[in-house]
């Protein structure tokens, strides 16, 4: 047995330079996979003068390292009372009922480790254990917190210093969040919300958080109207500019509407796509014009970018972005609101903002997926299987399948127009997380690339290599439908690392950029292998 | 003594009630959470098969909503009765623990039965009567649940004991609980096969005990028996063990609240409380503006631009 196995609970209050470290030779081996994985390029010794760097060899939260006896017992302090703060009802209302039922009924009795691909890839990592985190969690809050009669005796002692507070805040970003764990509870505990609930402390209550999330994420899009940072006038500039370039090239006239009040339908779209995957924008409006549909963006603050990143760390950063988003539909007077395929921004729109929306904002929302599946099977579209007559897969998005339960519409497309479309096993409500899950699709500082390749997207990887195992090599062309923006970051990055194009020749894109590409009336190639 | 053993029973059945009533309450008595459901939803009907939701339709809140009540029995049945979620994920774990909790359904099925011969004696049935009806039963149920329930629990200690991924996140709890279980199921097994094989005595002590008549306990080792049962009773929602009742909410509540706010009276009113709650949340994105409750929080944008 490794020394990462042997890992103790106790361990993470220790003075050690890290915690744990996965070694190439533990990761999890791939089918047919000749690549050899590089140990972790060090963390610069200018972060770790900066930043508290005891976990493993990644930095995701910046804890600042504390330089004297007086900052260390402050952030254990801040830590304690953002604890305080998690089990009270005015400050966790949202979740105070989900994150007490784990902490009192888990039987700590291992049944949901299996079930997570952290663990799997990283080759049984203890830290990647889903209870590691949540049992530090739980020894802190009962002895410190909730202060239950001989708590260190019963639960299992361990010493709560600021080594404990920053390795389990940092600990909390080695979670997808994908609940593929609470799944498999015989209880019904649920250690991804844990991860959560600790993000939310740092962030809520100690101002420490994720860049990419919070001042480039959240905060960006409360000040600009989207956290890629475009205004309302460069994301109308931009659209224009694909409609232009994708009426040009498919032959189909296409003029996204804009701010159209009394129109059914308000889209919301991820806004990362229309600078990244801007066919994705196109295909939405060639489908819907296609399909006669009346329909909206919006140019509001928010209301043009359907990601929520509040989701993954922040609830006051979630319920200020969903209202903003429910207030420009109502502004507009739509009939309901569709989102496009960004999985995080179903479930926090659709899903979690229903027991935040004040009635007056509760516009009805739906997903865009049973909306395609009722237009392609309508025959309002003109669709040739044959154009997409390569072997197609698809990766279930978390918040859409397992969060959701959006699983069929998306079959019931892809069984109509790809004739080669084969499952992953498993998929659907029991699918595994791209790896990108919870924000780091869009996080590439440090060895955070290295980790998202490595052991985050692991197990997805080992899943597309296998469901194209009839397939390999780079003569057959090969397509991942992957219809979420934050996965189909994490995959981009994955598939660029790896060279999948060049070795496998797959590729990976949305659900909308298959059904286009199957239109007779629009030019044919609409799904590309190379860049043109 | 005899009467110290009779007012314990009081107490335990008191203790009891009052920790499951005060779960219950507690967690009843918190604000609601916000939906975070899990799928497959298993009242979704046909759509459970593929894990799949009402979501999946068109203007779904137009739609009528269908709740299967035999799709979530079809998923609590296996669940409850074989622990079906071990079996798929934990194997290693399954047989001890099911030897375990069978032996505990069996028990609670034993006191069931007793409890109907404790009835039947008050109102005036003849021994004969009552061996006839359920004894047999009765006697086997109460039987094979102690010894399943030691034999389950003598495993269970022994993998926490010396399994390392379980050890390590074994606390004590989980060893006293277990080591009260192995002693008091241990001096049951005793008692049954040596002093009160047809848990006459059982029963004839909880007829005593319904209509306060505290008649002398006539054997020392049933009295120990007793005690140990009882202070068990007592001590077991106090514990993780609550999940027993708890699941309920965390399955149907949590897992499977998928009810969706359409014209929802109750979740209208419950939004238009918890928007009113207080927030103390010390980071500066959120503290420091001069809002203090969630709806102003929530509706004040910390960097708000001026309208260009
Ligand atoms: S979360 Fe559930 S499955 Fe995991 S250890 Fe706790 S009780 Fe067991
Ligand atoms: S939520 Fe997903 S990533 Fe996190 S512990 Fe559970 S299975 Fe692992």
């Amino acid at each position: 047995m490794n020394a990462n196995k042997k890992l103790s609970i106790n361990d993470v209050s220790k003075d050690t330079e890290k915690l744990t470290s996965v070694k190439p030779e533990d990761l999890m081996s791939l089918p047919s996979w000749n690549v050899k994985e590089e140990d972790w390029k060090p963390i610069s010794e200018d972060l770790k003068e900066k930043y508290v760097c005891i976990l493993d060899d990644t930095l995701i939260l910046p804890v600042p390292k504390p330089k004297t006896i007086q900052e260390e017992e402050a952030l254990v302090n801040q830590f304690i009372e953002g604890m305080r703060k998690l089990f009270t009802k005015e400050n966790n209302w949202t979740f105070l009922q989900i994150l007490e039922t784990t902490m009192n009924h888990c039987a700590r009795c291992n049944t949901c480790s299996d079930a997570c691909h952290l663990f799997e890839a990283s080759g049984r990592n203890e830290m990647y254990r889903p209870i590691y985190r949540s049992e530090i969690f739980r020894r802190i809050y009962k002895t410190y917190v909730k202060k239950e009669p001989f708590a260190k005796w019963r639960y299992g002692d361990l010493e709560l210093n600021w080594r404990t507070v920053a390795r389990l805040g940092e600990m909390a970003y080695r979670c997808n969040i994908c609940r593929r764990c609470a799944q498999t509870c015989p209880i019904g505990a649920d250690n991804a919300l844990v991860a959560r609930e600790i993000r939310k402390i740092f962030s809520q209550e100690m101002g420490i958080t994720v860049p990419e999330l919070h001042e480039k994420g959240s905060m960006l899009q409360l000040e600009k109207g989207s956290s890629t940072a475009m205004t309302k006038l460069v994301v109308k500039d931009n659209v224009e500019f694909i409609d232009e370039d994708f009426s040009e090239e498919t032959g189909f006239e296409i003029e996204t509407p804009w701010d159209v009040e009394g129109a059914d339908i308000l889209l919301i779209h991820n806004a990362g796509e229309i600078l990244a995957w801007p066919e994705n924008i196109a295909a939405f409006s060639i489908i819907f014009k296609a399909a006669g549909l009346s329909w909206t963006l919006s140019s509001d603050l928010a209301a043009y970018d359907s990601i929520n990143y509040g989701v993954f760390y922040d609830d006051v950063q979630f319920a200020r972005t969903a209202l903003l988003q429910a207030q420009a539909a109502k502004k507009l007077g739509v009939k309901k609101i569709v989102l496009g395929e960004c999985g995080h921004a179903h479930k926090a729109l659709t899903v979690i903002a229903d027991r935040v929306l004040p009635e007056e904002l509760n516009v009805p929302r739906e997903s865009c997926f049973p909306l395609l599946r009722d237009i392609v099977m309508s025959g309002k579209l003109k669709l040739d299987p044959s154009r997409n007559n390569f072997p197609v897969t698809i990766h279930d998005p978390c918040n859409l399948t397992r969060l959701m339960g959006i699983i069929k519409p998306q079959r019931d497309i892809l069984n109509k127009i790809c004739p080669q479309f084969r499952e992953m096993h498993p998929h659907g409500a029991h699918n595994y997380c791209c790896g990108g899950g919870s924000g780091y699709a869009i996080m590439s500082r440090n060895t955070i690339p290295e980790w998202r390749f490595k052991v985050a997207g692991r197990k997805k990887l080992e899943q597309i290599l296998n469901a194209f195992s009839d397939s390999r090599g780079p003569e057959q062309k090969k397509y991942v439908c992957a219809p979420c923006s934050n996965c189909k970051g994490q995959l981009r990055d994955v598939f660029e690392h790896y060279e999948l194009l060049e070795k496998e020749s797959l590729i990976y894109n949305g659900l909308v950029e298959l059904i286009v590409n199957a239109m007779v009336d629009v030019n044919p190639g609409y799904v590309k292998w190379e860049e043109e | 003594m005899s009467i110290l053993i009779y007012l314990l029973g009081y107490i335990a059945v008191i203790a009891f009630l009052i920790s499951v009533i005060h779960r219950v309450v507690s967690y009843i008595k918190q604000p609601m959470h916000v939906r975070w459901e899990l799928y497959p939803v298993a009242h979704e009907g046909k759509r459970a098969a593929h894990g799949g939701s009402y979501l999946e339709d068109v203007d779904w809140w137009k739609k009528k909503r269908e709740k299967s009540l035999i799709g979530e029995l079809k998923v609590m049945i296996p669940e409850i009765f074989f622990l079906k979620a071990v079996w798929e994920h934990n194997r290693p774990l399954w047989l001890s623990t099911y030897a375990f909790h069978l032996g505990l359904y069996l028990i609670c099925g034993f006191l069931g039965l007793l409890m109907i011969n404790v009835f039947a004696q008050i109102i005036g049935c003849t021994e004969n009567c009552l061996v006839l009806t359920v004894s047999p039963l009765m006697i086997f149920m109460g039987g094979a649940g102690i010894v399943l329930c030691l034999v389950g629990s003598i495993m269970l200690f022994q993998k926490r004991l010396n399994e390392p991924e379980l050890r390590e996140y074994s606390g004590t709890d989980h060893y006293v609980n277990l080591g009260m279980f192995i002693v008091s199921m241990s001096i049951s097994l005793i008692t049954w096969l040596f002093v009160d094989p047809k848990f006459i005595m059982a029963r004839d002590f909880i007829v005593n005990m319904i209509q306060f008549n505290f008649t002398p306990i006539p054997n020392n080792l049933f009295g120990l028996q007793m005690i140990l049962a009882f202070i068990l009773f007592a001590y077991i929602p106090m514990t993780h063990m609550s999940h027993f009742f708890m699941k309920y909410f965390l399955y149907h509540d949590i897992r499977w609240g998928d009810e969706p706010n359409v014209n929802n009276l109750k979740v209208q009113a419950h939004i238009g409380s918890v928007l009113n709650y207080p927030v103390s949340w010390s980071a500066s994105h959120i503290a420091g503006h001069g809002k203090t409750t969630w709806a102003e929080v929530a509706t004040f944008n910390p960097v708000a631009q001026p309208e260009s």
